[in-house]
């Protein structure tokens, strides 16, 4: 049962922290929100898919890449299943790169920061970039030339910034441990971040939207 | 169903909702997905060239591995005077100006080219071994002049030096224990034991490849097979994958700037690269607060595309007296 706004009064007698972190989230998280059956009619687009299968790539990512941790770095490179499995890592990160910039274009040309939404928009670009981060990173851990090489040319780039003396992309204990551990941590905390974002405020209207004033019933819906 | 709270309802007052399953929307996007990247898995599988090891390099190219050995005894070498945050040189210390992050951190490794990757093996070679003993004692006795005018000219030596079993061949010359010191190395490295040396540093665990890797890259052996694989930065290899898979291609703006002047010939180029990077990041991050940027989506009409059936409909009901 969905929690309401009556539901949620708040209690005078209840001064507590919990209560008012728990008040706050029934006001700005009800579960109506977070799992919606209705939506305004403008979010029949494509483009409203490109997140959502963004997110399904990052569960592939995280799913396949479970599997490679666990076996450790070394068991793809001599087993067919691990081969598998990382080809399936492989192409995941594929697909979610793809739909990730897709997304991030989409959102661009429906200005989708409008109306109080621009920390959306920021944790968004900022999932963006540890996103980047942890691909790097993934590459750096394949162990093979390809990783061999990126490392040694990465590195004087990463060396110029001083980050070098921190961030050593020739250490691959380092790498592989910030990348199956770290980052996938802080990606998926972000995505959760980011996606309970846009279920608290719900999408951005289309630009320019002059609202006529309600009960009107838009092209194609019966229910309405 | 419950009704949304005040704010959306307020928010969307005056547009029409639609039933909307999201759920099912993610599992059929889950299962698409699924369909896409198994088939691509089993079809294409992934790249898997495998690590290049000293022990090939000495192998395939002992002439390679002998200069880039000789240059890290005579400091020469890349990693040599790289700089911070492996040695104390300043080689390839980049900044602008003033402005050098790169020498903020100091010297983080600690890297001795000459004792980590050629004195030091040799010294654990020299065990049982009186000759490379008595070359390795005669090479640190000597003083700097000595062993400079040794090692120049034995890497002069090394430009018309040919194979023979494996082995490299000089003409004669006055390069006092350096040939010694050289042969030995080579046979370490093709018995694979300069890998294990450098690898575990004196340590029984080892994950750290910083030593092999930069004595790798100081050589011309892995940058030839890196180049095959168009892996280098002229090549936009940042963004390429070994064969014909794809890589990183969403590091495409990044590996740009290599290509463009005046990054392409500048001595700090990876530090103007990053910074440029840097900014563009913090540009895209704000766009929501930067004016122009902010605004190009009304001005380029994506939007009616992707909203085009709410435009339809706005312009239906724009003209009621109610709308």
């Amino acid at each position: 049962m969905s929690m309401t706004t009556k539901d949620a009064a708040p209690d005078p007698t209840d001064r507590t922290w919990t209560g008012a972190v728990r008040r706050l989230l029934e006001r700005r998280l009800p579960l109506n929100h977070i799992l919606p059956s209705r939506q305004p009619f403008f979010v029949g687009s494509w483009v409203y898919v490109f997140g959502v299968v963004a997110i399904t790539g990052l569960i592939w990512v995280i799913g396949s890449g479970i599997v490679l941790a666990f076996f450790g770095p070394g068991w793809w490179h001599v087993s067919a299943v691990g081969r598998f499995v990382n080809s399936v890592h492989f192409w995941a990160v594929q697909v979610l790169f793809i739909f990730v910039v897709l997304h991030l274009w989409g959102q661009y040309f429906m200005a989708s920061w409008r109306d109080g939404r621009a920390t959306t928009w920021v944790v968004g670009v900022v999932v963006f970039v540890v996103a980047l981060v942890t691909g790097f990173t993934g590459y750096i851990s394949q162990q093979n030339l390809d990783a061999q090489w990126i490392a040694i040319s990465a590195k004087d780039g990463i060396n110029a910034t001083g980050a070098g003396a921190f961030f050593n992309v020739l250490d691959f204990g380092q790498m592989y441990g910030i990348h199956v551990m770290l980052l996938p941590i802080l990606v998926t905390t972000l995505v959760v971040v980011h996606v309970l974002q846009v279920r608290m405020r719900g999408v951005v209207r289309p630009i320019d939207a002059t609202p006529s004033g309600g009960g009107t019933k838009p092209p194609g819906d019966a229910a309405t | 169903m419950s009704k949304p709270s005040s704010d959306q309802d307020t928010y969307y007052r005056g547009i029409p909702t639609v039933p909307y399953d999201l759920l099912k929307e993610i599992i059929l996007a889950f299962v698409a997905s699924a369909v896409v990247i198994l088939v691509l898995a089993v079809a294409l599988s992934s790249p898997d060239i495998a690590p290049v090891t000293i022990q090939a390099w000495a192998g395939q190219d002992p002439i390679d591995l002998v200069t880039t050995a000789t240059s890290e005894l005579a400091g020469t070498s890349f990693s040599a005077a790289y700089g911070p945050p492996y040695s104390n040189g300043s080689d390839s210390v980049q900044a602008i100006g003033p402005f050098a992050p790169q020498s903020w951190a100091g010297n983080a490794v600690h890297l001795d080219a000459a004792q980590d990757f050629v004195l030091g093996p040799l010294g654990t070679a020299a065990v049982g071994n009186p000759d490379l003993a008595s070359a390795l004692g005669a090479y640190t006795s000597a003083d700097d002049a000595t062993r400079q005018g040794w090692l120049s000219a034995y890497t002069d030596a090394l430009g018309a030096a040919s194979t023979q079993d494996g082995n490299v061949v000089v003409a004669k010359g006055n390069y006092g224990p350096v040939p010694v010191l050289m042969a030995n190395l080579l046979a370490v490295a093709r018995s694979g034991g300069l890998d294990a040396q450098l690898i575990a540093g004196g340590q029984f665990f080892a994950t750290n490849y910083t030593r092999p890797l930069l004595f790798m890259g100081d050589g011309g052996y892995l940058a030839g097979l890196a180049e095959s694989q168009h892996l280098l930065g002229s090549q936009w290899g940042m963004m390429n994958e070994t064969g014909s898979y794809p890589g990183q291609a969403w590091l495409w703006l990044y590996s740009m700037w290599y290509q463009i002047p005046p990054y392409d010939t500048a001595p700090n180029a990876d530090l103007l690269v990053v910074l440029t990077m840097l900014g563009l990041t913090l540009m895209l991050a704000f766009v929501p607060f930067i004016p122009v940027l902010r605004d190009i989506p009304r001005w380029i009409p994506v939007h009616r595309l992707i909203w085009r059936d709410y435009y339809r409909w706005q312009q239906t009901h724009a003209t009621r007296p109610d709308g």
